[in-house]
């Protein structure tokens, strides 16, 4: 059911990027299609009842020194939370970089629509 | 951009402070809590974008010139891809951590720990931080709506 | 795990609203709400390096996104192409998703990571051999740092070419015009 619900808000974003013709609203098509595949990741790795993937000083065998079993049997996976944690800050370059793709066209052109620059372009 | 009101501009200034230290603080942390390099970065880069939001553009300029900004973004890189080749001098492959196998194997959920991961945090840190502040400032100097005035953030270097 | 749910339809019902609002502005605070949710979602699903990073990046974004919107004139926008061909990428975008939803059946049910389901993974050796094998007791930094450094190296090159990349395309052509205040 939650991997219906991100399936639909990787939709919306598709959607919006399919449909709209103003160049912000497809940038921000673009920026639902990340959010949705970034929580998927994470989804994938969770555990019901799991604990962060971060050693604390009680996680540790006070004894041996080594991890405790309700640890080991109850942490979430830290690969995809790596591969999210890289993707989240590129997303924030070229949220950047298209940003100043629309604001460059903007001032060439004076709008935001891709039709009416289509036309402009003649 | 002239800035805001002295109200915003006193808060600001001592809000800074702490929102720098806490960047460092998540920096320097990476290893033992979460935080990281990468959100480190963003907020190091975020405490200088407050101060160009309350004081205008031509106050951060003094404070952090653009070159110096490229610089230490390089700079960042640059220590990155030094540490993963000292792996390969030190320890035989690319990124070997090199520190904790060998040299500094330091105690676990300690400060000095963890050997190369964190001076790549911080080397990650500064670069993400100064990269997103130089992005930050170029759309902050082509601000007019109409018209093709864009000025050349780069061309301070280059020239 | 409710408030789980209630978070994800929240952050569902703010991109339809992002997506379908007329005013420009509405949409990015809207982004601004998903991104808020998104964040809190992750604290839910045990990722706090996650929550951290999304809601500083949110902040960052969410003012380059204001900054590109609020000064401009034409903040509302006219409607949507023809009727015709929005029917038609409606229904397009609706079959993909009838037909991709059955992808998820494969998939274990929510709760049970992927990774326990099938033996020797390369998490499983993370979660039990991190400490002692990097000495980092946030095993997301050792992941990142050390078992999968290069990943990271490639996220540095990324960003390095887009931050590039934006101020190759913001630069005018006239730097006579920077010597002029304002």
């Amino acid at each position: 059911m939650p991997y219906a619900l991100c399936f639909l808000l990787f939709m919306i974003g598709l959607y919006c990027v399919v449909v709209k013709k103003n160049m912000v609203k497809i940038v921000i098509g673009i920026l639902v299609m990340e959010y949705a595949v970034n929580l998927f990741l994470i989804m994938l790795g969770y555990r019901m009842g799991g604990v962060a993937p971060i050693v604390g000083q009680s996680e540790l065998d006070p004894s041996t020194g080594g991890l405790l079993s309700s640890f080991l049997n109850a942490s979430v996976d830290p690969l995809p939370q790596a591969l999210v944690l890289t993707s989240i800050v590129i997303s924030l370059g070229s949220l950047a970089l298209m940003i100043s793709v629309c604001v460059r066209v903007y001032g060439k052109y004076g709008t935001f629509d891709i039709t009416e620059i289509r036309r402009l372009k003649g | 951009m002239r800035g805001m009101t002295v109200i915003v501009k006193t808060v600001s200034s001592w809000v800074k402070v702490l929102i720098f230290l806490y960047g460092v603080y998540i920096v320097v942390f990476g290893h033992l809590t979460p935080g990281g390099g990468f959100a480190g970065g963003v907020v190091l880069a975020s405490s200088y974008v407050l101060l160009m939001l309350a004081f205008g553009r031509e106050f951060v300029e003094q404070d952090l010139p653009l070159a110096l900004d490229s610089k230490l973004d390089c700079i960042g890189a640059f220590a990155f891809a030094m540490i993963a080749i000292l792996g390969l001098v030190f320890a035989g492959s690319f990124f070997a951590n090199f520190l904790y196998q060998k040299y500094l194997p330091g105690e676990p959920l300690r400060l000095i720990s963890a050997g190369t991961i964190p001076l790549s945090n911080i080397a990650i840190g500064l670069k993400v931080g100064a990269s997103l502040f130089l992005v930050f400032f170029s759309l902050s100097i082509c601000r007019r709506g109409k018209g093709v005035t864009f000025d050349s953030p780069a061309g301070q270097e280059q020239e | 795990m409710a408030v789980f749910y209630i978070l994800l339809l929240f952050v569902i019902i703010a991109a339809i609203i992002a997506v379908e609002t007329k005013n420009l502005l509405s949409a990015v605070i809207c982004v601004g709400a998903i991104g808020f949710g998104g964040s809190l979602m992750f604290l839910f699903l045990r990722a706090p390096d996650i929550a951290i990073t999304q809601i500083v990046v949110e902040v960052m974004g969410l003012i380059i996104l204001i900054r590109a919107t609020i000064s401009r004139d034409l903040t509302f926008i006219s409607g949507d192409r023809e009727f015709f061909g929005t029917v038609v990428s409606v229904v397009i975008v609706f079959v993909i998703f009838l037909a991709g939803i059955h992808v998820f059946d494969t998939l274990p049910d929510f709760g049970t990571a992927v990774f326990t389901q099938v033996p020797d993974t390369a998490s499983q050796t993370y979660i039990e051999e991190g400490l002692e094998r990097t000495g980092a007791a946030n095993l997301v930094a050792a992941v990142i740092l050390d078992f999968r450094a290069y990943d990271t190296l490639g996220e540095a090159t990324v960003l390095f070419t887009a931050i590039i990349g934006a101020m190759v395309i913001l630069r005018g052509k006239s730097r006579k015009l920077l010597e002029d205040p304002d």
